[in-house]
């Protein structure tokens, strides 16, 4: 993997108390990731690779694999989310 | 009615009318509002806070020209604070650093830069105002300030053979995001139809021209491209849905469906100073006029493509038919397709005659 993911500039992720739920803010829309999902793009602060996300996570889910982890990145990254740098 | 109605997602905010650009493509409706008219400051705070309420996420500050309001600021401010991604849309006439540092600074997270043409001589021509150095220099203050920009165009018969130009301007401008949108029919750009209708030649010399763009830039800046829907087979997904995820406040307070919807006559027009927000989102005659499928007619009503095109436009509907539950008259379905043909043949014709009328350039409309 290409080193350390970050949310792209102008991507935002916050709390929707109405939805109650995380979402993902972007100038053409809104994504709305699931709870894991969510977890993961907290931790992409633009510093930590995948190994040292997937560790993090770890002490709050149970069984986190760097795939996983690596997944859900992809997914996002499709969807112009994440980038790395 | 057997609807779940969701809430909405974006709130297209419609400062002000007024602008100092004439652009003939201009969707804002011919009668435009005046500025004794407009919301004031509290309105539109109210008015920011009850769509946030409401579930809306994304605020759209348009207009006309956005920053010709003063308390744009404190608008952005609010919105951001009530936690929504806002979004600047405008022509960056007025755009300087100290404006641009403080909306930043207050929480805007974008900015959507229009520009007429790939060259000041062309671009000043259609925007009826020399705008196009001034808008580069926008382009320019957005860069430094460090906020992402999308640079939108309006595509028409007299800027498409600049496709090319206009997709390494915006590379120039150093632009994330490139909107390329063929003109749609309404407002201003309805009553220069004749006169903005690109031919069947230049859609077709655009489109490699923009397909191979796409995978030249991929990763670097997104190209939307935006289709000319009268020589489309099927109409556009409008809107994915009437009252589905957005919904338009124009600058008198009006609350629409969509932004051209005042020219659907039939409908009753809401407004945020007899009625509250949310309340018109889920219980209005208009907001519900068309929401699912029971409005629906034949062809849509059983039409595969029903879940995905919504059967199109309302506000063309009524536009080319007089009847806003007809099938989108785009659709090669829809037995008045004959209607847009006939308007492509008269237009070829004007355009073969040597007949395309001048511009009706965007101008107030005279208050008595
Ligand atoms: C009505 S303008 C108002 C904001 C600002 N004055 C500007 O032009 O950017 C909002 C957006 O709609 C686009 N637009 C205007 N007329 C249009 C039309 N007839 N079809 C498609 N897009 C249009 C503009 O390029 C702009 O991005
Ligand atoms: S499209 Fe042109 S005339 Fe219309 S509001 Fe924008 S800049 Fe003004
Ligand atoms: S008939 Fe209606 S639903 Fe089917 S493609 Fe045409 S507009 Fe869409």
């Amino acid at each position: 993997m290409p080193g350390k993911p970050r949310l792209r500039r102008g991507v935002r992720l916050t709390f929707d108390k109405v939805r109650d739920t995380h979402v993902l803010l972007f100038p053409e829309g809104v994504l709305v990731p699931n709870a894991t999902a969510a977890a993961v793009l907290e931790l992409c602060d633009g510093a930590s690779d995948v190994d040292q996300i997937a560790a993090r996570l770890g002490t709050r889910f149970r069984g986190v694999r760097a795939e996983d982890v690596t997944d859900v990145l992809a997914r996002f990254e499709d969807r112009r989310v994440v980038e790395w740098t | 009615m057997d609807v779940t109605v969701e809430p909405p997602l974006g709130m297209l905010a419609e400062l002000t009318h007024r602008c100092p650009l004439h652009c003939p493509y201009c969707s804002n409706p011919v009668e435009l509002a005046a500025k004794r008219d407009e919301l004031t400051t509290e309105q539109w705070l109210a008015v920011i806070e009850a769509a946030r309420d409401l579930g809306v996420l994304q605020v759209h500050l348009s207009g006309g020209e956005p920053l010709l309001r003063p308390d744009l600021p404190e608008l952005v401010s609010r919105a951001s604070d009530l936690g929504c991604y806002v979004n600047l849309v405008t022509s960056g006439l007025g755009l300087t650093k100290p404006r641009l540092t403080d909306l930043a600074e207050r929480g805007l997270a974008h900015v959507q830069l229009s520009v007429q043409g790939a060259d000041a001589a062309r671009a000043d021509l259609i925007a009826g105002a020399k705008a196009h150095a001034r808008k580069i220099d926008a382009a320019a203050v957005v860069h430094e300030v460090g906020l992402p920009l999308s640079v939108n165009v309006v595509l028409h018969r007299a800027n498409h053979d600049q496709v090319g130009a206009l997709i390494a301007l915006a590379e120039q401008l150093g632009a994330d995001r490139l909107e390329l949108a063929n003109t749609q029919y309404y407002g201003w750009a309805l009553r220069n139809r004749t006169a903005l209708m690109p031919t069947p030649g230049q859609l077709a010399a655009a489109e490699p021209i923009v397909r191979a763009a796409v995978e030249r830039l991929r990763g670097r800046m997104e190209i939307v491209y935006v289709v000319a829907d009268y020589y489309e087979k099927y109409p556009k997904p409008c809107m994915y849905g009437w009252g589905a995820r957005q919904l338009t406040v124009a600058p008198n307070g009006d609350v629409l469906p969509c932004p051209a919807a005042s020219v659907i006559t039939t409908l009753p027009v809401e407004n945020v100073r007899s009625r509250p927000l949310a309340e018109i989102w889920y219980e209005s005659e208009s907001f519900n006029a068309f929401r699912g499928e029971d409005w629906m007619r034949d062809p849509c009503r059983t039409c595969d493509f029903r879940a995905r095109d919504f059967g199109g436009c309302r506000c063309q509907a009524f536009m080319l038919t007089g009847d806003a539950s007809a099938t989108d008259p785009v659709c090669s379905r829809s037995p008045d397709r004959s209607v847009v043909d006939g308007i492509l043949a008269a237009e070829d014709a004007a355009v073969r005659s040597g007949g395309v009328p001048e511009f009706v350039m965007r101008t107030p409309t005279v208050v008595r």
